[in-house]
């Protein structure tokens, strides 16, 4: 052995015990932490970076859960698009769900918010109550009962009748039937309303009052104070029931029977993808699609953010 | 344009809580009037009154003789600058101005040129195109007063508008706001809890505790000739010395005072019998260290001395006990822990009653 080897072999026989050294000072320092984050870390890299990268890799193939998968390349993008009618109805009924729900429910919030916020008395319990509907309102109980309410001699129906009024079976007429999963999407209000509840006690009750002083109307103070410094929260808001939207699954599962009918009128984007995954066993099909409806709320999100700097007014 | 304002037995009660206990005010057109008293005193909240932004419980509010109880915030004629600004911060400082105008649908050219004299008034014009975060304390502050200033009211109302503002810029904004009334000429009402901002600035003060008023009149009226101890303790500053005092004995023409150690004869009566318990006091401005420059008060121990240049503060204690402060012109050497003989000049000295009204 040359006097060189002899010095590169110690060298590396430093450099090795060096490395053992700061990462037993990293273990010493951080080991607990690391210790603490285990669950969460085998939940997050188990449960969810592990399926996506799968699903990823499956969208590729024409996997069908009982034979190996064969790589496909992009023709599960390119079916979509091109040759599956359903998928454009799917589209339709979900971009049609947001349009309409996201505005009405976070409207209603709003005005709901904005009645709490008049110093009224027992308010947290009417918060409570207000509340309920959106812990119960995803549950497939709630869509149950909002079927016995919607269908032809559904509750709604018994009351219409009191005033002469024979009303369609909500749930099983197609121009009625996703009005329905509409009117119980707004129904569950109660998270966005705490969230604008808590956005108007921010507002300084001076701003009120020197526009009241310069002889503003209460519509005029909502329109010109109360909106605008409201939009951070609004923004907010609107993000997350945007993509709880178009997430929706269960109402439509429940109503419908799974089937999305009456004439795929109540058939969810989500409600399709699971048609496609666990009804005609096509994973690799309906990962494409689950896919392609992250790339879309992602591109939702990132146009929400890009124009966010017209018109959502931060205080700092 | 200037207005009256007058306030007729005005209470104000919260349910059972009456806070405002039947106040009578007379301002006059063009005064500048300050309300002046300690922290839960009732001042902002008769201000608000005034405003139209808390209801009156009782007595009338006039504005020019005409009762203005029941009439909105809007219609009243006022303007207010409040303690927080209360500029929206999603308009731009041309926008704040211009709210209360585009709010009553005045003409585009009278909305411009009224902001046009706002801002130059207020020296405010390179900064009409930014938002309120982009402007320093002082700035906000101007664009404030620029909003009242543009709608020309009849009667401006300031709520601690200097409060937020660092020392400095407080002393520089005070004269500015006094600049502007000289300049205006309209009636103004301030409320501030700093009586030296209430000295510096207004025609006339109003002291106010617990819902009334103490005593109102000119600034200079209430330092020299306070009502009451707490007129007294609250006008000046330093504050004015009180020691507990006995009346020894008086005659047609003068009165005798046992005080801090020493006896003390007035060349005036006090309303007071010979062995009343009464309390004396004297401004810290008003003793001497100077042989001959009054009557000999008391030999007192000095404590600590605060030299503060034009002004030397020095804290001592009288040979019964209690706390007295000097306030000297000028710079002086005082031995900490030495003895000095004191001098007081009587005919600037008052005498209050168990009750603390002066007698």
């Amino acid at each position: 052995m040359t006097a060189s080897s002899l010095e590169s072999g110690s060298r590396g026989a430093g450099n090795k015990v060096g490395t053992r050294n700061v990462l037993a000072k990293i273990w010493q320092q951080d080991g607990p932490g690391y210790m603490f984050l285990l669950p969460w870390l085998i939940g997050f890299f188990g449960l969810t970076v592990g399926p996506m990268v799968t699903s990823l890799y499956l969208s590729f193939t024409d996997f069908d859960l009982l034979t190996d998968p064969n790589w496909v390349g992009a023709s599960n993008y390119v079916r979509m698009f091109t040759a599956d009618p359903k998928f454009a109805a799917a589209m339709r009924v979900t971009f049609f769900f947001v349009i309409f729900s996201v505005p009405l429910k976070l409207a209603f919030a709003l005005l709901v918010a904005m009645l709490l916020n008049r110093g009224l008395r027992g308010l947290p319990l009417y918060r409570a109550i207000f509340y309920l509907p959106s812990l119960l309102g995803t549950s497939v109980a709630i869509a149950i009962l909002w079927r016995q309410l919607f269908a032809g001699d559904g509750l709604v129906n018994q009351f219409l009748a009191n005033f002469g009024i024979d009303g369609p079976s909500w749930i099983s007429n197609p121009r009625y039937s996703l009005w329905t999963l509409i009117v119980l999407s707004v129904w569950q209000f109660g998270s966005p309303m705490i969230i604008f509840l808590a956005g108007l006690r921010q507002i300084p009750q001076d701003m009120y009052e020197a526009a009241s002083l310069d002889g503003a109307s209460k519509f005029r103070q909502f329109y010109k104070i109360t909106l605008p410094l409201l939009t951070p929260v609004v923004f907010f808001n609107a993000i997350v029931q945007t993509i709880e939207a178009f997430k929706s699954f269960t109402p439509a599962f429940v109503i419908s029977g799974g089937t999305g009918a009456p004439i795929n009128s109540t058939l969810f984007y989500t409600l399709y993808l699971y048609q496609e995954a666990f009804g005609f066993f096509r994973m690799g099909y309906a990962s494409a699609l689950a896919w392609f409806l992250l790339a879309m709320i992602a591109a939702f999100t990132a146009f929400s953010f890009l124009t966010s700097k017209y018109w959502v007014h931060y205080d700092d | 344009m200037a207005a009256s304002v007058e306030l007729k037995k005005i209470r104000k009660s919260y349910g059972d809580v009456e806070v405002i206990h039947g106040i009578d005010l007379m301002i006059e057109p063009g005064e500048f009037t300050v309300f002046v008293g300690p922290s839960g005193c009732g001042k902002s909240t008769l201000l608000r009154m005034i405003a139209g932004l808390e209801p009156i419980t009782g007595g009338d509010m006039l504005i020019e003789g005409d009762r203005m109880n029941e009439v909105p915030a809007a219609k009243r004629g006022i303007a207010m600058v409040f303690q927080s600004y209360a500029l929206y911060p999603h308009m731009s400082v041309y926008k704040n101005l211009s709210f209360g105008l585009e709010t009553a649908r005045a003409p585009k050219e009278e909305i411009e040129r009224k902001v046009k004299r706002a801002a130059e008034i207020l020296q405010i014009e390179p900064l009409l195109q930014r938002k309120p975060k982009a402007l320093s304390g002082g700035q906000r502050q101007r664009v404030a007063i620029g909003r009242a200033i543009t709608r020309e009211p009849r009667l401006f109302l300031f709520d601690e508008p200097l409060s937020n503002l660092d020392a400095e810029l407080r002393v520089q904004m005070r004269v500015e706001i006094a600049k502007l009334h000289n300049d205006l000429g309209n009636t103004m009402i301030y409320v501030t809890h700093d009586q030296i901002e209430a000295m510096t600035m207004a025609d006339k003060i109003v002291v106010l505790s617990a819902g009334h008023i103490e005593q109102a009149g000119p600034p200079l009226e209430l330092y020299n000739n306070p009502k009451n101890l707490f007129v007294a303790g609250f006008i000046g500053s330093p504050k004015m010395n009180f020691l507990k005092a006995k009346v020894e004995g008086q005659d047609a023409g003068s009165a005798k005072l046992a005080v801090a150690g020493s006896s003390l004869t007035f060349d005036r009566k006090v309303n007071a019998s010979q062995g009343d318990e009464v309390t004396f006091g004297v401004r810290p401005e008003h003793i001497t260290i100077t042989e001959g420059s009054g009557k000999h008060f008391s030999t007192v121990t000095v404590d600590l001395v605060e030299h503060l240049g034009g002004q030397t503060i020095i804290y001592t204690t009288t040979p019964d006990g209690t706390a007295m402060t000097l306030a000297l012109e000028g710079q002086r050497e005082v031995p900490l822990g030495s003895q000095i003989e004191t001098y007081i000049d009587t005919k600037r000295c008052h005498v209050f009653n168990a009750a603390g009204d002066v007698v």
